[in-house]
């Protein structure tokens, strides 16, 4: 009843065909979905985000008193992947992964791709996550990007196509697996009926990783937040509950002599392998941020001298640089040989004299953003900014060209979402979670977020953005 | 065990037991003044010098009304030990700490806060509700202890989680008694009335302890309470039992053998239990119960003292 009156208005839908037919992958959902009525939908829907709050699965709203824990608006409709598309991005990602830890051991190692003329130097040097003190450093068994977050978009042709790489501290894993736990819950008659692929060894699979990077038999490991007041703090103590490890904040933990320790009741106890959920210029005073409360003091020393593993490790934030971003298909034919199986958004590059020409002439139909943006911010999408909008971004962009770049807006695809009580159509980007430890790992399927309001093209929580499950099928 | 962990397990604990008696110091006397039949201030400031609070009462309100009362000991948020902060700062403690609790645990203290959360003010419309109020606020903390005892593991978390329920339990009965001292009877000829007796029974009942203490006393007397209350071994109110269950797990934190100790903190826990083993209420009633009562304070309060510099400042 609900998708009796949905319209795909011309974007490319995730259920339905251009002809307005249901996309094969769809056919077992759809027909569910027909033969409940729109009450019982609904219904469903309550009790699923009546169970997420319940679970406390919440994201901290900076500078918001009243509300400052809020679930992530969590749609029931999930998205699908069939086994054909998801073999084709799971080797993607893997070749992607491939070539940036390359990449990155490179620039800090003997810097051959510069050497090569295959990237400009003063690109990688003057990149906000190029970290200096990093040059020379070998971590446990060569892997810098343990775990990454790449986000996914398909475009109105319905390609899909690399939008970023999170190399940092990416998050949303967690709600990956706590919206699974609630869909099983809503709506068990589907899984039965589908097979879904299992999601729920990834924290198994990241503790297996995690040990990897340790030559003792039993590695003590340990979760490092920020603690409560941020925004994923959630997911840190979710995966830290999960792999059964102790979550940690920088005042747990001290430097003795070169090595990292925890302070337990019975005393100091060695810490051999951190993830870290910090940013890296945070995790220690002595070496970056003075001001960092956060972090460690020395904690850098030790992971130089091989006496901690830190994933990912310090310095793979250089790739998270929105210009280095558009160099990765570079990368991949450079350090692998290969052609790029998931191809990048195009991407003009201010810092080109050229691209900076047509960036300022044609900003009303890009999007334009800063190099180092995170989390929506420090963006511009020319279609629906005003002219003021548009000639003080294009001043900024004059003054600073190395820190943006700029992209065609893109069609993202759009999927059927329960607004209120019907089914509208809402824009999707995916971000898989991939683990780098004695293989890679891609975990099927990934967040899905959706952009709840209407026509909105950011995806992002802070910015009311919501999620879906991802099954890929079996 | 990580010590921050340790601690916060401690205090989330300490914090649901205040909450939980607290509620029930409120309810009896609720109770009782309905019992009393008079709508008398008098009854209620005694309340709030039990809990230590009197002079930021006395600040923020004009008179000890029953409103106002249970309004700056259950909901108002600018008294650091009114029910709901309490419930806050447990559920805090709990988000910090949530690896090392299970799901179920953490699902009762969340949908507690969850429930009390939208509640600011109490009117007096709302008076026909409070006893349920009251209890179903004891109910989520009981629920709490319940969940905890059965769903987490019996090791160094769950005895932390004890001390901490322990030493609160005992602070607050200690307080509970003193309250006898604040409440002021009409005149000398009184003592013996009903209003008397009306008085020290509720007493009783602030503690849970009225079935109890019939069952193993014939006569209801000032002595006879007093006695049940301090010096009782086996029920879970009485101080000496909370100290006693406390050495008990000081002990299987320290690893230490039994005859001798293994911190400060094992050490004043054993030396005050010892005296208790062996006082007798005749001595406490000569020597004063007020003054006994307020000495057991300041030292329950070092003990505590000494456990957060043990345990917790590693």
């Amino acid at each position: 009843m609900l998708l009796t009156n949905y319209q795909t208005d011309s974007f490319y839908d995730e259920m339905f065909s251009e002809e307005g037919g249901i996309r094969q992958s769809y056919h077992i959902l759809k027909s569910r979905i027909e033969g409940m009525d729109d009450k019982e939908l609904l219904k469903r829907k309550a009790s699923a985000e009546k169970a997420l709050l319940s679970l406390g699965i919440t994201f901290n709203v900076y500078g918001d008193e009243e509300e400052e824990e809020r679930i992530m608006p969590f749609d029931i409709i999930p998205r699908i992947v069939t086994s054909f598309e998801w073999k084709k991005m799971e080797e993607g990602l893997k070749q992607r992964i491939r070539a940036l830890n390359l990449f990155i051991q490179d620039i800090y190692g003997d810097e051959k791709i510069i050497k090569d003329g295959v990237i400009p130097a003063e690109i990688v040097y003057s990149s906000s996550g190029y970290l200096k003190e990093c040059k020379g450093i070998k971590p446990p068994k060569g892997i810098w990007i343990h775990i990454t977050g790449t986000d996914l978009v398909r475009d109105g042709d319905g390609r899909m196509l690399v939008l970023e790489d999170n190399l940092r501290c990416p998050s949303g894993v967690s709600y990956v697996l706590e919206n699974r736990e609630v869909m099983k819950k809503t709506f068990p008659e589907l899984f039965a009926s589908l097979s879904v692929r299992p999601i729920y060894d990834y924290p198994i699979r990241l503790r297996g990783m995690l040990e990897h990077l340790s030559d003792k038999p039993n590695p003590n490991i340990g979760v490092l937040t920020p603690g409560i007041y941020n925004s994923a703090y959630y997911e840190h103590s979710f995966l830290a509950s999960r792999m059964g490890v102790p979550l940690v904040e920088g005042t747990d933990l001290t430097v003795r002599d070169d090595k990292l320790y925890m302070r337990t009741t019975k005393g100091l106890k060695q810490v051999d392998v951190l993830y870290r959920r910090i940013d890296d210029t945070f995790m220690d005073p002595k070496t970056f941020r003075k001001d960092s409360l956060l972090g460690v003091p020395g904690i850098f020393e030790v992971f130089k001298k091989g006496n901690v593993a830190l994933a990912n490790a310090p310095g793979t934030g250089v790739a998270d640089d929105k210009v280095i971003y558009s160099y990765v298909p570079d990368f991949i034919k450079y350090y692998l040989g290969e052609e790029p199986i998931i191809p990048n958004v195009p991407t003009y590059l201010c810092s080109r004299e050229k691209d900076l020409k047509y960036v300022c002439e044609n900003i009303g139909n890009l999007v334009v953003k800063a190099a180092n943006g995170a989390g929506g911010y420090g963006m511009i999408i020319g279609p629906v900014a005003s002219e003021k909008e548009k000639e003080e971004f294009v001043e900024k962009v004059k003054a600073d060209p190395r820190n943006y770049i700029a992209q065609p807006v893109l069609s993202l695809s759009r999927i059927p979402t329960l607004i209120e009580d019907k089914l509208e159509g809402r824009h999707v980007d995916l971000r898989p979670f991939i683990l780098y430890g004695e293989e890679i790992y891609v975990m099927p399927g990934g967040l899905t977020r959706v952009a709840l309001r209407r026509g909105s093209l950011v995806v992002n929580s802070s910015q009311g953005g919501g999620s879906k499950d991802t099954w890929v099928m079996g | 065990m990580l010590s921050r962990v340790a601690e916060s397990v401690y205090w989330m604990n300490r914090y649901m037991e205040r909450a939980e008696n607290y509620s029930r110091f409120l309810d009896v006397n609720f109770q009782l003044s309905l019992d009393l039949n008079e709508d008398s201030n008098r009854q209620w400031m005694p309340l709030v010098y039990t809990t230590g609070d009197n002079e930021l009462f006395s600040r923020k309100y004009n008179t000890p009304s029953k409103e106002n009362v249970i309004h700056f000991m259950s909901l108002d948020t600018e008294n650091p030990n009114s029910i709901m902060n309490c419930l806050i700062r447990a559920r805090e403690n709990a988000r910090t700490i949530r690896e090392n609790i299970s799901t179920p645990m953490w699902e009762v203290i969340n949908e507690f806060y969850l429930t009390i959360k939208s509640k600011k003010k109490f009117e007096e419309s709302d008076m026909p509700g409070i006893a349920e109020f009251f209890k179903a606020i004891r109910n989520q903390c009981l629920l709490f202890y319940g969940c905890q005892e059965a769903t987490i593991s019996h090791d160094e978390v769950w005895h932390f989680a004890l001390l901490g329920r322990l030493l609160e339990r005992a602070d607050k009965t200690t307080r509970i008694l003193d309250m006898k001292y604040f409440i002021l009877l009409p005149s000398r000829e009184e003592v013996g009335s009903t209003l008397d007796l009306i008085q020290w029974l509720s007493l009783l009942k602030s503690a849970s302890a009225h079935e109890m203490f019939n069952r193993f006393y014939t006569r209801i007397t000032p002595k006879n309470i007093a006695e049940f209350l301090i010096l009782d071994k086996i029920f879970p109110r009485a101080i000496r039992f909370c100290l006693s269950k406390t050495f008990d797990s000081l002990k299987i934190l320290s690893g230490t053998e039994k005859d001798s100790y293994g911190d400060e903190t094992e050490k004043r826990v054993g030396v005050l239990l010892s005296e208790m083993n062996y006082a007798s209420i005749d001595e406490i009633f000569s020597s004063g119960m007020h003054e006994y009562l307020d000495q057991l304070q300041v030292r329950l309060n070092g003990i505590a003292a000494q456990l957060d510099e043990t345990y917790f400042r590693n």
